[in-house]
């Protein structure tokens, strides 16, 4: 951690590259300064070392009339452990975008943490912020530099979405991209989900989900799709009323993006959970 | 041209201050003021592009007068020292007295081992929790750092700028106020002003850069002072407090209310990502992409004074 006594105290002023004016990027700013500090830059692991770190797992965004919201499920496990019932998969990443992380949880973490700087870094030296298909890109680049550790079990895979200040008049404002483990970048149309429960969660997003639903409606198809893969994937957290833990779901719409109240996700869930166990009582009278 | 065979230790600092002070009283003055709900900066700068105010960190923020190239690579520094910091430690280990002791250094630096001083003079600010833990720093362009308690008046006729604001500032005042006091300091000296002193003109709106660290913002407490809320602080003062707008910039949050949209990494909650509940969090445009303008100093400092001094202190 030589760089870090030396430049980061500014015990002795700037070093010379703090007064170099080139360059807007936070990560490439790192990579000259501080290396050591960048994911990506370090040694990988020779074998596989994906039981090291918990996994993160679903997450499932969807569009609507106002823009576009995210949520994340609460679990992370280590093979067949529960290593956290608690951890939240789904961050701001500035005032108009989020994002949602799936697989390796202590890079994935450490990644949207130098994403967040990136982003903020960026507005502060420009003065303006980037538009998002500039920060979709960019975070793509951060992917790809994970690729070494990817294929030795350390996989991260984000799904990232925002509120497009550019939209075109009549295009929907909300926007969402995927990515692959390899940095591939894809638009997603209407919904998206990413981790172990992406196949149910989607599932269950293709039934509820419709174009031009309000905020309300969209955050039941987001609660019912995490509710869903939760009830077929083993890595998926349902909600859980004995704790009072609940899907985190984050809202970006023209004012900013916000996260829901632990209160309004509860009471999405309750009713979700409500409506279900109504309709199985049905079938049990029915004699099904 | 002869080269001097030797100039004594004073009379190069001289000259070199001398050559700085001239550059930085050249261009126009900037005021920062601490008010109830935090600091305030107000520079009469008529460009809306190359800024002479700035965004450091959560709760710092910069100004600057004198040549814009340099200032401008400073606050990029300063940025860089911040953001590095806040990643490698968090967030709350980013104060305005690491950011302004690097100032220094760097401007001391200069001032000794370079032939030509840096023509600066910066304020790095810092807003606290309460009224008393507010922080203004001064930093001259010999890297001289001073704590200053209630404002800093720095650039263009600065002595004539502080003794008005001494007359006038007191403490605790709201943003409208403190707004109207610096800007009758600043317009009574601004050669902008047809008359001068005295005739009670106002700097307009379009003639001022104008921004805040609010302490009661939730998380980045800086944010730019523009359009329609600038126009009603200046002009219509029984409006009462306006909430400082975001600025015009189509990328710019609208929303400026503490706590609306959501913010980045949570101070509260160390070593993890993402604010815990919702906090505010948005952006303000701050410096232009080119040099040459802002401080003005441009016009004229390179005609003489080097090769001037030079001679003088061949002996």
């Amino acid at each position: 951690m030589d760089g870090l006594t030396q430049s980061h105290t500014g015990r002795s002023g700037f070093p010379p590259a703090y007064l170099d004016r080139v360059g807007s990027s936070f990560t490439d700013f790192l990579a000259v300064t501080a290396p050591d500090l960048l994911p990506g830059r370090r040694p990988l692991p020779t074998v596989n070392a994906g039981d090291l770190t918990p996994h993160g797992t679903t997450i499932v965004a969807v569009t609507y009339a106002g823009g576009v919201l995210m949520g994340g499920d609460r679990r992370a496990t280590m093979g067949n452990l529960i290593s956290s019932r608690d951890i939240e998969k789904v961050y701001p990443a500035d005032s108009w975008s989020v994002i949602g992380i799936a697989g390796a949880a202590g890079i994935a973490i450490e990644m949207v943490r130098l994403y967040q700087v990136e982003l903020e870094h960026y507005e502060k030296i420009e003065g303006l912020t980037l538009s998002l298909d500039g920060k979709a890109n960019r975070l793509a680049q951060m992917i790809r530099g994970n690729l070494g550790a990817a294929l030795q079990g350390l996989a991260v895979v984000p799904l990232f979405a925002g509120f497009d200040l550019d939209a075109a008049e009549g295009a929907t404002p909300g926007r969402i991209f995927s990515y692959d483990v390899t940095g591939g970048n894809y638009e997603e149309r209407g919904y998206a989900a990413v981790g172990s429960g992406s196949l149910f969660a989607k599932n269950s997003l293709k039934k509820t989900w419709r174009s031009g639903l309000d905020a309300g409606a969209a955050t039941r198809t987001v609660v019912e799709a995490l509710y869903d893969a939760a009830d077929d994937d083993s890595a998926t957290g349902g909600p859980d009323p004995v704790r009072r833990l609940y899907p985190i779901v984050y809202r970006v719409d023209a004012e900013g993006a916000v996260r829901l109240t632990d209160a309004e996700v509860a009471d999405v869930a309750d009713a979700i959970i409500g409506e279900r166990a109504a309709a199985d009582r049905e079938n049990v009278d029915r004699g099904a | 041209m002869t080269m001097p065979y030797y100039a004594s230790p004073e009379q190069l600092m001289r000259d070199r201050s001398e050559y700085a002070r001239k550059g930085i009283s050249r261009g126009r003055s900037v005021a920062v003021l601490t008010y109830a709900d935090g600091v305030l900066f107000i520079a009469e700068n008529p460009s809306s592009t190359l800024h002479k105010v700035g965004e450091l960190y959560d709760r710092i923020g910069f100004a600057a007068v004198g040549r814009y190239s340099e200032f401008e690579s400073l606050r990029v520094a300063g940025v860089r020292l911040a953001d590095v910091r806040g990643y490698s430690y968090n967030r709350r280990d980013v104060t305005g007295r690491v950011i302004a002791n690097a100032y220094a250094q760097t401007l001391g630096e200069i001032f000794t081992q370079q032939t030509k001083p840096y023509e600066v003079e910066l304020c790095v600010a810092e807003v606290g929790a309460e009224p008393d833990a507010d922080q203004l720093f001064r930093l001259t362009f010999d890297g001289s750092i001073v704590d200053e308690p209630d404002f800093v008046v720095m650039g263009g006729q600065a002595d004539a700028v502080t003794g008005h604001l001494r007359e006038n500032f007191r403490h605790g005042l709201d943003l409208a106020e403190a707004l109207m006091v610096g800007v009758r300091a600043l317009s009574a000296v601004s050669p902008a002003m047809a008359g001068g002193n005295g005739n009670g003109q106002l700097l307009t709106a379009a003639q001022l850069e104008v921004a805040v660290l609010d302490r009661r913002r939730p998380k980045r407490a800086f944010r730019r002072v523009v359009g329609a809320a600038l126009g009603t602080l200046l002009g219509d003062r029984s409006a009462g407090e306006v909430a400082p707008q975001g600025a015009t910039h189509p990328h710019s949050p609208s929303a400026s209310q503490p706590g609306t949209p959501a913010g980045l990494g949570d101070p509260a909650a160390p070593d993890t990502v993402g604010g815990g509940d919702g906090s505010g969090e948005g952006s303000g445009p701050q410096a232009g992409p080119a040099d040459g303008v802002g401080g003005g100093t441009d016009g004229g400092t390179d005609g003489g004074t080097g090769g001037g001094t030079d001679g003088g202190t061949a002996s």
